[in-house]
């Protein structure tokens, strides 16, 4: 009889995951990845619709194009998911599994924050779902001055470095727009710094007083008010804005609460080193969907696909999964169309300067704005839809590398 | 580092949070909300128990938002009411400030 993978959801991570699993798997393995719908986003280019960098209508391809034929790709609506019969349920089907790999990511869920939705539109914006962006990009155009804040709802959310990027190319857009002298940015956060990682988050800070951007920390959302065009704090502490800019709230999928395996808030509670669901065997977990503490980021589901794909083998040969990943993070930070920075850390290791692939040779700089950078950013487009999605390997381990990097 | 409580050293790193989760006893905790200007009351002892309990379960500290919920359910109290008793709980940030007091390590986060 022939043994079943499922792999729950097709973005980043779940189409690595199928790919690369289907190329180590003998045949009498069947692979289904199944997904609601046949749009992949390209997620990082999000960010870039608001200054008219990326169009939009760039951003999604068909997610069936870029999974191998070996894998069955199913097009429907999970319901359920029934760890003890080892079973997914969705609308039409019903999916036995001898490992299942949850992979269901995360959504921003506005409707969870007080006063957001009234506001919604006219004078809140966001850019974490196509239409979002699209919406501000919009409202970028005609925007003529005034005060703009980029304000986190909570913890956790999506791309931790996204809302610093917002506020630094809002600074070039408005320059570039002749109006940066008639403009505020404020950056209102919940974290004690702009980052929380010490190092880089003291790098940020710097650049965002050279670039005249204020910044306010530990201020934990409790509303908006769009009719008199504030935000307030539990405690109490109001930032006034003429045009706001969120990241709202943002909980993981519905049919891991359905299913009684989350967290309180839609993760599913995975081994930090192994990342196994922590209580349930034969299900792993990668991306945005887990709870472990490091970004939900692309980069992150990448290294977690190759530390799952071992242990999935392992497993089958009769061995215990190996506690393999160590939160291995990789991302841009883009500073203007032109420039970006790039941070390279993991669960222990902050980011530190130096060179990243090769050391000493880069070509790109940790923790510095340049312009190769830059073009690594740009490159990186083809790389995710040609290499890394298909599951192959940039030449580099998984896990964080210390070579390249300075210490102390 | 350390804090010295009933003639016993432990260990703590440079923020103050306690290296070895299983020495936490309720006496450390009392000292390390100490440091932190906070005098212990039931309700405080409530939402660490809440907080070590759940580390236990998940491997991490819960999000504020998990934390205002449970607050929420256990106390009738909606969402802004449960996030104010937190804060006057806890001022400087319940995550962090509690946590240390729970003998959690430092959250991270999720950056």
């Amino acid at each position: 009889m022939s043994k079943k993978i499922v792999v729950l959801g097709g973005g980043t991570g779940g189409t690595i995951i199928s790919n690369n699993l289907r190329r180590h798997l003998p045949k009498d393995w069947d692979i289904t990845l199944i997904d609601r719908d046949d749009r992949h986003i390209y997620q990082p280019g999000m960010l870039f619709v608001p200054f008219g960098i990326q169009k939009s209508n760039t951003l999604v391809r068909s997610r069936k194009k870029y999974i191998l034929p070996g894998v069955n790709f199913v097009i429907d609506e999970i319901t359920h998911i029934y760890p003890d019969k080892k079973e997914v349920k969705t609308k039409n089907h019903k999916f036995s599994y001898d490992f299942l790999i949850i992979s269901t990511g995360c959504r921003i869920v506005p409707e969870e924050n007080d006063g957001l939705m009234d506001a919604w539109g006219k004078n809140a914006f966001s850019f974490y779902t196509i239409e979002a962006a699209e919406m501000l990009r919009k409202k970028l155009k005609e925007f003529d001055g005034g005060k703009l804040v980029m304000n986190i709802a909570e913890l956790p959310f999506k791309c931790p470095v996204a809302p610093i990027e917002f506020v630094f190319l809002a600074d070039w857009y408005f320059k570039n727009k002749g109006i940066r002298n008639k403009t505020e940015i404020e950056f209102v956060t919940p974290l004690p710094g702009a980052f929380t990682k010490p190092k880089a988050s003291a790098v940020f800070i710097e650049s965002a007083k050279s670039k005249n951007i204020k910044i306010t920390t530990s201020f934990e959302l409790n509303a908006v008010n769009g009719k008199e065009k504030y935000i307030e704090s539990v405690k109490g502490d109001k930032v006034s804005f003429d045009t706001l800019v969120i990241v709202p709230s943002t909980i993981g999928d519905n049919v891991i609460s359905e299913s009684g395996m989350d967290d309180g808030i839609g993760y599913v509670p995975t081994h930090h080193n192994t990342l196994k669901a922590l209580k349930h065997d034969s299900i792993y977990v990668i991306g945005d969907a887990t709870n472990v503490p490091t970004s939900k980021a692309g980069s992150v589901a990448h290294y977690e696909a190759d530390v799952v794909v071992f242990n999935i083998m392992s497993e089958i040969h009769g061995v215990k999964p190996e506690e393999i990943y160590d939160g291995h993070s990789t991302c841009f930070i883009v500073y203007s169309k032109g420039t970006s920075s790039l941070i390279d850390f993991n669960y222990k290791i902050e980011p530190l300067h130096g060179k990243f692939p090769a050391p000493k040779f880069g070509p790109f700089s940790l923790l510095k704005e340049t312009k190769m950078n830059w073009y690594g950013k740009l490159g990186f487009e083809a790389l995710y839809w040609n290499v890394l999605l298909a599951g192959r390997h940039l030449g580099a381990p998984p896990t964080l590398v210390m070579a390249g990097k300075e210490v102390g | 580092m350390s804090i010295e409580v009933n003639g016993t050293s432990y260990a703590t790193d440079e923020n103050g949070y306690l290296v070895n989760l299983e020495e936490w006893t309720e006496d450390v905790a009392k000292k390390l909300a100490e440091a932190e200007e906070i005098e212990m009351t039931e309700e405080h002892w409530n939402l660490v128990k809440f907080l070590r309990g759940y580390y236990d379960e998940y491997q991490i500290a819960p999000a504020v938002k998990v934390l205002t919920k449970a607050i929420a359910n256990e106390n009738g109290m909606d969402k802004k009411a449960a996030s104010e008793f937190l804060y006057k709980l806890f001022p400087k940030g319940p995550a962090l400030q509690a946590c240390k007091v729970a003998g959690l390590p430092k959250p991270t986060g999720c950056v």
